[in-house]
């Protein structure tokens, strides 16, 4: 290969990834300058929540409730050879509070709610919904954009408590109903374990921050899709592929800077 | 009705030596023209002759390349979003294919731009959006979602969401394609009706010549890349010109061509495909 090639091609993605950024960082900022407006009509927040987060509930909900079942029997098979099955509660609750609620929920978010973001925005630009709105003197981000980015961004903390909350059901049905350990441990061990703002909180706060990144690029995708078909279905793959790597890259930092000490 | 333009005083949209194109290509260029308050205004010519793209130019969601576009007097390259945003209220428009908003029913499309735009009482949008609706006939497909209307009816609640607003300047894109033809020659009249009785302006943009030849006050052929006659239906209808007469009479052969032009890429492509160096 000409190395001279090689170089441009170099050059043209960095050029390419600087100019998405300027791009991504551009819309968030255009979607919070116009979420005052929007926000004055929580109708259309409300309605975003219910499409974006009520039809997310079974999948996060089953999700949790396996993961959950999982964690049960894993949990309970290290703790046992320390003699200390009684703290598997904690281990299930912690599990999930500060790393697997947030990070599995984001995950299957930008799955289900945030497809269907991509693909809703991408068809209304194929069918020049879009413009049509524009034309009308309806500002798109105001509209469309504004109150599907705050739907999100509230859905996801709640998603991913309702998927903790299944998951420790879940660790409770395998660790106390199915092996047996004592309920009262079990329980009592998550209740001194699990602090308030250094689990629970740090957990909401990362949920919080999944939120804002998989609902914008959900939106960006959308918003930036080729108006076709094909255009349409390469930027719902993206919307998962860029998601998951955000969410996951996201999680690292967030770990790091909450739970060093 | 006939409304001669030197009756009205200013025109409501005015096109003066403009150039239309997206990046370096340009559309269409040296056009001229003028719509006055009370008229219908045909913008006629073959598929891909520009048509839409003027339309485009008079909502500026593309501006000129060359010359000045203003609608109610001001010049929508240079005016303020804002500013943009309150002519754009002044204006209706149905696209071409509809662009309804497939998240809404057919009642809440129709009361779309009611929303938006006032602060008038859910009593009064309901009144108001049935009123509308009735008028295209389809008062009792209110409730439907847009997945379960067929395309004409489509176009028929995307007709009535361009008008519930009442605006001074609608802009039809193709109003009749698709229309079966009692509903073709009940919207031609209605756009008439309309036009007459809020004493607004409507451009149709069309390539049928026999409804918008029965309804306008002035029609504009465009073709070429430019404006190729300009005139009242009846002075075009009896002109010799040959590109009118070709387009008005549906001649295969005439100074348009039906081909599209062979270009230097075209026989690059051809002779790759042909296995050519």
């Amino acid at each position: 290969m000409n190395p001279v090639k090689g170089i441009r091609a170099i050059g043209a993605w960095a050029i390419g990834f600087i100019f998405g950024l300027g791009a991504f960082a551009r819309l968030l900022g255009l979607v919070l300058l116009r979420s005052g407006a929007a926000l004055r009509r929580p109708g259309l927040v409300s309605q975003q929540v219910h499409f974006i987060g009520n039809y997310s509930l079974i999948i996060i909900a089953v999700s949790g409730l396996f993961v959950g079942f999982v964690l049960g029997l894993q949990g309970y098979y290290t703790l046992n050879r320390y003699g200390s099955e009684e703290a598997l509660g904690l281990l299930v609750a912690l599990s999930l509070t500060r790393e697997l609620g947030p990070v599995v929920t984001a995950l299957l978010f930008a799955g289900r709610a945030g497809t269907s973001l991509t693909a809703e925005i991408g068809l209304m630009k194929a069918g020049e919904q879009l413009a049509a709105m524009e034309v009308m003197a309806v500002d798109p981000v105001r509209r469309v954009l504004v109150p599907r980015f705050w739907g999100g961004v509230i859905a996801m903390p709640i998603l991913a408590a309702v998927f903790s909350m299944v998951g420790i059901i879940g660790g409770w049905v395998v660790g106390v109903l199915l092996i047996g350990i004592d309920a009262g441990a079990f329980w009592s061990q998550m209740q001194s374990g699990v602090d308030i703002f250094k689990d629970v909180a740090n957990g909401v706060v990362k949920s919080l921050i999944f939120g804002i990144a998989v609902t914008l690029i959900a939106l960006y995708e959308g918003w930036n899709a080729r108006p076709t078909p094909e255009g349409v279905a390469k930027a719902t793959t993206r919307t998962v592929v860029s998601g998951a790597l955000v969410v996951l890259g996201l999680d690292f930092l967030l770990t790091a800077l909450m739970f060093s000490n | 009705m006939e409304l001669d333009a030197s009756q009205s005083k200013d025109p409501l949209l005015d096109f003066s030596g403009v150039a239309l194109g997206y990046a370096d290509f340009t559309v269409l260029q040296d056009i001229d023209l003028r719509v006055y308050r009370g008229q219908v205004v045909a913008m006629m010519g073959g598929s891909g002759s520009g048509k839409t793209t003027l339309l485009r130019g008079a909502t500026g969601q593309i501006t000129a390349q060359r010359g000045t576009i203003t609608a109610f007097g001001r010049n929508v390259a240079t005016v303020s979003s804002d500013e943009l945003r309150k002519l754009r209220q002044r204006m209706g428009v149905l696209f071409q294919q509809g662009a309804l908003f497939t998240d809404l029913d057919v009642f809440e499309n129709v009361a779309f731009p009611l929303r938006e735009h006032t602060r008038i009482s859910e009593a009064q949008i309901i009144e108001c959006v049935l009123d509308k609706l009735n008028a295209v006939g389809l008062r009792a497909a209110a409730h439907l979602k847009i997945s379960e209307i067929s395309g004409g009816m489509a176009r028929r609640v995307a007709l009535a969401r361009a008008i519930v607003l009442e605006p001074e300047l609608i802009l039809y894109d193709e109003p009749f394609a698709g229309l079966d033809p009692i509903s073709l020659g009940i919207t031609a009249q209605l756009i008439r009706g309309l036009t007459d009785r809020l004493h607004c302006a409507s451009v149709l943009i069309t390539h049928d010549v026999a409804e918008s030849f029965a309804i306008a006050d002035q029609v504009y052929m465009v073709g070429q890349g430019r404006l190729l006659a300009s005139g009242k239906p009846s002075e075009l209808a009896e002109s010799a010109d040959p590109y009118i007469r070709q387009f008005l009479d549906g001649q295969p052969d005439g100074p348009i061509a039906f081909h599209y032009p062979e270009t230097p890429a075209f026989k690059q492509w051809l002779d790759k495909q042909r296995g050519r160096p």
